[in-house]
């Protein structure tokens, strides 16, 4: 198999108060080159600190993280270890470097030392793969959250990387940017062949993901395929996570005695449960 | 309303002026308030104020916005002229005396020759600001201080135009940010708006903590993304937009050079 990404016993240890504690205890796991993985959590369970340890903005205090073969801990390689695991961070705010969008998106080219046309190049075709290029010329300011975010999306985009890890992108963002996100990332997955790594605490987002990792206090308690881990709602919900309503709506008439099948992930799978339960009947 | 809050006082018009290079506008500025310093009688400052006029002119921009900055230093142009009046050379005939004071016509013509002067600079500067984008003006204040590379320089230039950059990106994000605050604080009770000086500089305080803390937050997190986006202080940068002289930076460079030797010439001759 062919992995971007090899994690092993990766240990984050932080101190607060003179107190030591483990972000995230000896996790293992690799990504799959083109996939897209989804790890879920509650807030504090360590998954944000993993994330900022597989581009080698945080190192592990044991273990290693592997992007590519190359160790995120050597310190001559890190900024081609940058250049092949981008990150998006949740607050598109706090992302934006110039006040014009194609400008920002230049910023991380432009580092990277390419020559000015080619920049333009990656900078126009970023855009347009996040249906942004309209806005080249706009204000960050001025857009919404959703557009800021593709735009942030976009500037990693233009490093050209190999995989993008989302740190918890849809925070911030109302239902619509949560759901202009989601397909940008599913469509850049298909069309460029960029490995997704996106966290999140929204199961919805998971849906439509080759894998979820289930994450709490530091370690990974599930890692199966979407439709396996929405099965199990009882153990998402002693996890902390909010179930998505369909799955909570057939969980709970399945506790009621009722006959159906709680194999489902989309809203169309939940509504043809439900019929053929009552078919049944 | 606040959040249209544009930094600088760039004004769209298309004009030719707007379409020349930022370095060139800049360098030439520059130029023309050193010779409008240098306009020592009425002929050369008449030239001052005809090429002053020109460039207003050809910017596009309505004179009413170039009166809206010449508003703003009233005081400072009715100073001078004040001032002026009485240091008239003591030789010339007496208009007006009042007790030791006294305005002489050669104090009057130097109060208008100064206040003039004044105005003049105002306007052929509001002329840079009006028809020159804050970005732009960020990378030619770059561009021209890029030979301060050569002596040790390097990393301060590149950082002084990414903190420029930043702080134009930032601006609007704080100013919504302090709004935020002042309301959450108002929707507690706060009261910003009454109070002497004191009182009030005080009611400040709970919007200037929060907002002070938000930033360094953002600062840290802004660092983070900055580092993602594999950025390691600049060394082996390149620019996407290359700024390019063309046809019009030949034609402004004309036109000031005519006026510069026009005041040269008219100070020796006249």
């Amino acid at each position: 198999m062919d992995n971007i990404i090899e994690i092993k016993n990766v240990t984050y240890e932080y101190t607060d108060a003179d107190q030591t504690y483990k972000a995230v205890e000896n996790v293992s796991f690799s990504i799959e080159r083109g996939s897209f993985t989804v790890i879920l959590g509650h807030n504090g369970s360590g998954k944000s600190t993993l994330a900022k340890m597989l581009n080698g903005l945080f190192k592990p205090t044991s273990g290693d993280v592997l992007v590519d073969s190359i160790n995120t801990k050597a310190e001559e390689t890190e900024i081609e270890v940058k250049r092949k695991v981008g990150m998006v961070f949740q607050n598109p705010d706090n992302q934006l470097v110039a006040s014009i969008v194609e400008e920002d998106v230049a910023f991380g080219p432009e580092n990277l030392g390419l020559e000015p046309c080619l920049i333009r190049q990656r900078v126009d075709e970023a855009l347009k793969s996040v249906g942004m290029y309209e806005f080249k010329d706009s204000t960050p300011h001025h857009l919404s959250g959703g557009q800021k975010q593709r735009i942030a999306i976009a500037g990693i985009i233009a490093m050209e990387p190999e995989c993008i890890i989302l740190d918890e992108p849809t925070a911030m963002l109302d239902p619509v940017g949560r759901k202009e996100i989601i397909e940008t990332l599913h469509k850049l997955n298909k069309e460029k062949n960029i490995t997704v790594v996106l966290i999140t605490h929204y199961m919805e987002e998971a849906e439509n993901a080759d894998r979820v990792m289930v994450m709490n206090d530091g370690v990974i308690i599930d890692d199966n395929t979407p439709r396996e881990i929405f099965k199990n709602v009882s153990q998402l919900k002693a996890v902390g996570l909010s179930v998505p309503q369909t799955t909570e709506l057939l969980y709970a008439l399945k506790q009621n005695g009722f006959n159906v099948s709680t194999d489902v992930l989309s809203e169309e799978e939940t509504a043809k449960a439900i019929a053929l339960c009552l078919e049944e009947k | 309303m606040l959040k249209d809050i544009t930094f600088g006082q760039y004004f769209e018009t298309r004009s030719p002026i707007h379409k020349a290079d930022p370095r060139v506008k800049m360098v030439l500025l520059i130029l023309a308030v050193v010779f409008i310093f240098l306009s020592q009688n009425i002929l050369s400052l008449t030239l001052s104020f005809l090429f002053v006029m020109g460039v207003a002119l050809a910017s596009k921009v309505p004179l009413k916005m170039y009166f809206k900055n010449l508003k703003a230093i009233l005081p400072i142009i009715i100073l001078t002229t004040v001032i002026n009046m009485f240091y008239g050379s003591k030789e010339s005939a007496v208009l007006l005396s009042l007790w030791k004071l006294t305005i002489t016509y050669d104090g009057l013509y130097r109060a208008f020759f100064m206040s003039l002067r004044i105005v003049l600079l105002i306007v052929v500067s509001s002329s840079l600001t009006y028809t020159t984008t804050p970005n732009d003006l960020t990378d030619a204040i770059e561009s021209l201080l890029s030979p301060l590379k050569f002596i040790g320089l390097k990393n301060a230039v590149h950082t002084l135009a990414l903190m420029m950059t930043i702080a134009l990106r930032f601006i609007p994000t704080l100013v919504e940010e302090a709004q935020k605050i002042m309301n959450a604080q108002k929707a507690r009770g706060a009261d910003l708006e009454s109070g002497n000086l004191k009182e009030r500089i005080k009611a400040l305080i709970p919007i200037l903590i929060p907002l002070l803390i938000s930033s360094v937050r953002r600062a840290y997190e802004l660092a983070e993304a900055m580092e993602c986006r594999c950025y390691n202080g600049g060394e082996g940068k390149t620019r996407m937009k290359q700024l390019k002289v063309s046809a019009v930076d030949f034609y402004l460079c004309g036109f000031t050079a005519v006026f510069c030797t026009g005041i040269i010439l008219f100070n020796i001759f006249f």
